[in-house]
């Protein structure tokens, strides 16, 4: 049975609306500003690691109309929309701040990279959204930005048999290879004949969300109707009365526990009658409003994935055109998707998705990603490129079933943390991009009518906006798309299939589930392949040496070692220096926090450890909790989801918090 | 009691430090390759000469700082983001290129015209800083012909601390070759600093500051008009990325006389 039909999402999205207030107050938590214990009240055990004991400081106070959390595509649609409606035609404010009287509509946007490219991650999208917004758009006024040429569809057979594969798999293998005289199989990929119209991006466009990012930032500053301020981390919602009443930046000149040090600043409260969150899948406001708030019964977000990227220049005699477009799958494991695409001046953009439903103890990304650069089908092509840019992030995958309330008194949710992602054509960007300008559209309307930002104003300003849009609508046929993963890859893509066909109608059964639900212990993932003692022993040497033990046993059990050529194939500590030009600025506390310590020592997998796009999170020598480096962090967020330790009282969490933090990734071509 | 000042603090952008640089050639002479899209940072000497304005401005009531920055405006713009937390100031913006490849007589030409225009300027407050060098421009001349073109003789360069007597009089710390420094003083303004590191800790972001100093940036930026800077009459020679060798080791309980030795070892090659 479909999951919600057009005409049936309405309804439930009424009754949602109709129901919202009382069944609010069950999923309450207690906000972090206001508690040390990160759990629910019965359980008494105290956390050594939670947030210092807040000293009694005074904390400077601005006041603006308008607040925004985070500059990703969700509020570069909101500001941009919003700000061409500030103004009337001949220039004078349309509207008058109500925090200073006589001025113009204050609107700031706080952006917790050291830049408003920074952080972020390259996109190929239908781009409806973007067009809308701007109609006279032209590839080349953005660079690294190209119209989607042609596309494929690969399937990658394994060529070196060290993936994991099913049995059916095998055999559909086997088949594929004995047949490959006349289906369209070369350099151990096929070619699937035709892509499903809900996966095309045919028409659409191809494009650094960096650059973008830039591009759109610099309009909206030069424009003076709304400011956006990058390197400047929020620490949380000011919560009042069970209303959001602003944000707090994050306190500057602290220890790494937060503590107070030479040039202690306490962060500012920036008061505002709306605070506009879109801070995406694992950012700190965000998840502390979930945290207070609880999600809308029956929704969670438990699917997630690292999506990790590399944007390299091409050799001279590269075949590949600007505007190509691979998906592929298959390889290195079943469960890993990979895309490549090519903007003009033979620079490419390559990467792979590891989901949080592939079930490995050691899923590391970036290994994974340089066997699937090896892949002979791709390595043809990328035999002698060089890398110059390199990222990861968290992809919020659970799409519209994790979406948490999206409006409340004084705050508004959008962007991929708002649930927009449409987890069947695998796009987010452009639909972020469309939830700001909803947003956007509906907070005109209120200033308008001079409404207050208001719970009921918004969702009847905002939300029902929503309800009513193609993001919507799409998102509510995509809903149950990629329960089937939850089965096998196989299933998966069944259930995608179907789900793509009937319009939601159909898809294959699945329950997602909680990391510490699912994932296997290491002896039982590598049984038959490395015996238990084998595995215990080469975990040991790894943790002495304070590194992680996935390359290790990936080598044992059949994995190649990677053939480093210094230029794409290098270290992940040199893709941290050479692509991602990783910082972090002193004077500013943790992000990664590990809550309980006696979880982490009871923890079999420490998968925290094995995913750590940057190894920033290693073995810690001489203790169970791991050691966090923030000068390698990248703020991709995979430690947040990938902790196999629930949190005591609240089992969708886990014993890692991702705070608000600075620094990182400092390329913009990502 | 202190003597107010007005600070003109001299500072173009550069490509962020972490990026990867590749000179080509441009139509217009030598250039780097994705100019435009390498994020951008206000030039590092500049910054702590932008700081030490910021500190002397503070404790000398009646004060006012000034950027003077010759940038592409759009690249400029968003550096301002970054930077206008930091400490207040008035940018006074000039659009032109910032790719290094210019000539130091013809910047420092347009950027003492600049100065020279700001309105109510009183020659008898004025400090002309700037940082002693350029992440982007070796040639550590800019800010001598600056001075000399504004009729400033007490210059100092590859400052490292300066220090305002009671008597308005002004101390300054040079940098001298064997990691020494040189104790100057003169009367007071007008000078110019041409700054090293100097002492102070990058200041924490203000928002307030922020607001404030954006009243002045985006106007500064509108205003903005362009500068020839063609580098006439120059000739590069040839223009070559700095060779490098890169080696990664992570050692733990090392001595650092240890480390010190081994990093000569591997320098050498020994």
């Amino acid at each position: 049975m479909p999951s919600c039909f057009a005409g049936l999402e309405k309804e439930i999205g009424l009754k949602r609306l109709l129901e919202s207030g009382p069944e609010r107050r069950l999923h309450l938590r207690p906000p972090r500003m206001t508690t040390t214990v990160p759990c629910d009240n019965a359980f008494s055990m105290t956390a050594p690691n939670t947030e210092p004991q807040q000293p009694a400081v005074e904390r400077q106070r601005m006041d603006v109309d308008i607040v925004c959390v985070g500059f990703g595509p969700a509020n570069a649609g909101f500001l941009t929309t919003l700000a061409r409606q500030l103004n009337n035609p001949d220039g004078t404010p349309r509207f008058e701040s109500a925090v200073a009287p006589g001025m113009p509509t204050r609107v700031i946007c706080y952006e917790r990279a050291d830049d408003i490219g920074f952080g972020v991650s390259g996109v190929v999208t239908r781009a409806r959204a973007i067009r809308a917004t701007f109609p006279d758009f032209k590839p080349d006024q953005v660079p690294m930005c190209a119209p989607v040429k042609d596309e494929k569809v690969l399937y990658l057979l394994d060529p070196i048999g060290a993936s994991r594969r099913s049995a059916t798999l095998r055999f559909g293998d086997a088949v594929i290879r004995a047949l490959k005289w006349m289906l369209p199989v070369e350099r151990e990929a096929l070619d699937l004949p035709c892509i499903p119209p809900f996966l095309s991006k045919h028409n659409g466009l191809l494009f650094s969300l960096g650059q973008f990012n830039q591009w759109v930032g610099q309009q909206l500053m030069a424009g003076g109707a709304v400011q956006v301020w990058p390197s400047t981390p929020v620490a949380e919602p000011i919560i009042e009365n069970e209303s959001v009443a602003g944000v707090r930046l994050l306190d500057q000149g602290a220890d790494k526990r937060g503590e107070p040090v030479a040039g202690f600043m306490p962060g500012m409260d920036i008061r505002a009658a709306l605070t506009v969150v879109g801070d995406g899948p694992v950012g700190g406001v965000g998840s502390q409003l979930d945290h207070h708030f609880g999600l809308p019964p029956g929704n969670h977000a438990r699917d997630w994935a690292v999506g990790m990227k590399m944007v390299v220049n091409l050799r001279e005699d590269c075949e590949l055109k600007p505007g190509m477009v691979y998906h592929t799958f298959g390889y290195p494991e079943p469960e890993i998707f990979g895309f490549l695409y090519v903007y003009p001046d033979r620079v490419a953009s390559l990467g792979i998705f590891v989901p949080s439903w592939f079930d490995s103890p050691v899923r590391t990304s970036y290994r994974y990603l340089q066997h699937w650069i090896l892949h002979p089908y791709l390595w043809r092509h990328l035999e002698g490129a060089t890398l110059r840019s390199w990222g990861a992030k968290t992809l919020q995958e659970s799409g519209r079933r994790g979406e948490p309330w999206l409006a409340g008194n004084g705050y508004a949710r959008i962007g991929e943390g708002s649930g927009s992602t449409n987890v069947l054509t695998g796009s987010g960007v452009d639909e972020a991009w469309q939830t700001g300008v909803l947003l956007a559209e509906g907070v005109v309307e209120l200033l308008k009518e001079k409404k207050p930002f208001t719970r009921e104003n918004l969702e009847a300003a905002y939300v029902k906006r929503r309800r009513a849009n193609w993001v919507d609508v799409e998102n509510c046929i995509a809903e149950k798309s990629r329960d089937g993963f939850q089965r096998g890859v196989v299933t998966g893509l069944i259930g995608m299939f179907l789900a793509g066909i009937s319009k939601g109608k159909l898809a294959a059964p699945g329950k997602p589930l909680r990391p510490h639900e699912r994932l296997p212990r290491l002896e039982d993932y590598y049984r038959g392949k490395i015996p238990a003692g084998e595995i215990a022993k080469i975990r040991a040497e790894c943790a002495a040496k304070g590194t992680s033990a996935h390359a290790a046993l990936m080598e044992r059990a059949g994995w190649p070692a990677i053939p480093y050529d210094g230029k794409l194939l290098v270290s992940q500590q040199d893709a941290l220096l050479m692509g991602g030009k990783v910082r972090a600025p002193a004077g500013y506390a943790d992000h990664v926090v590990f809550l309980y310590p006696h979880l982490c020592e009871q923890c079999g997998t420490k998968l925290c450890i094995e995913v750590c796009s940057g190894q920033a999170i290693t073995p810690s020598p001489g203790g169970s909790v791991p050691a966090f480096d923030r000068e390698k962090c990248i703020h991709c967020g995979a430690c947040l989801w990938n902790c196999a330790q629930p949190l005591p009282g609240s089992p969708d969490r886990t014993n890692i918090e991702f705070r608000a933090g600075t620094g990182g990734l400092h390329s913009a071509e990502n | 009691m202190s003597t107010p000042y007005q600070i003109v603090v001299c500072g173009s952008i550069v490509p962020d430090p972490l990026q990867t640089l590749e000179p080509v050639a441009g139509p217009a002479g030598p250039a780097l390759k994705n100019e435009m899209m390498l994020p951008a940072v206000l030039d590092p000497w500049a910054w702590h000469a932008l700081f030490e304005a910021a500190h002397l401005a503070k404790g000398a009531p009646g004060s006012k700082v000034w950027l003077v920055s010759i940038a592409p405006k759009a690249k400029l713009q968003q550096v301002m983001m970054t930077v206008a937390q930091k400490a207040p100031f008035e940018l006074v913006a000039v659009d032109g290129p910032s790719s290094g490849f210019t000539e130091a007589a013809e910047a420092a030409a347009i950027l003492a015209d600049a100065i020279k225009a700001i309105p109510g300027l009183d020659m008898k407050k004025l400090l002309v800083f700037g940082g002693w060098e350029s992440a982007s421009r070796g040639a550590g001349a800019t800010m001598q012909i600056i001075g000399e073109r504004l009729g400033i003789t007490d210059q100092f360069q590859g400052v490292d601390k300066l220090t305002v007597a009671a008597d308005g009089s002004l101390e300054i710390l040079e940098r001298i070759e064997g990691g020494k420094h040189q104790v100057s003083k003169c009367a007071g303004a007008p000078a110019v600093l041409g700054w090293a590191t100097g002492n102070l800790p990058d200041p924490p972001n203000n928002p307030q500051t922020g607001m404030m100093n954006m009243r002045t940036i985006m106007p500064a930026l509108q205003r903005a008009k362009p500068a020839k800077l063609a580098a006439e009459g120059v000739k590069f020679v040839s223009v070559t990325q700095p060779s490098q060798r890169r080696g990664t080791k992570i050692v733990k309980d090392t001595s650092p006389d240890e480390i010190a030795k081994e990093i000569v070892s591997w320098i050498t090659g020994e």
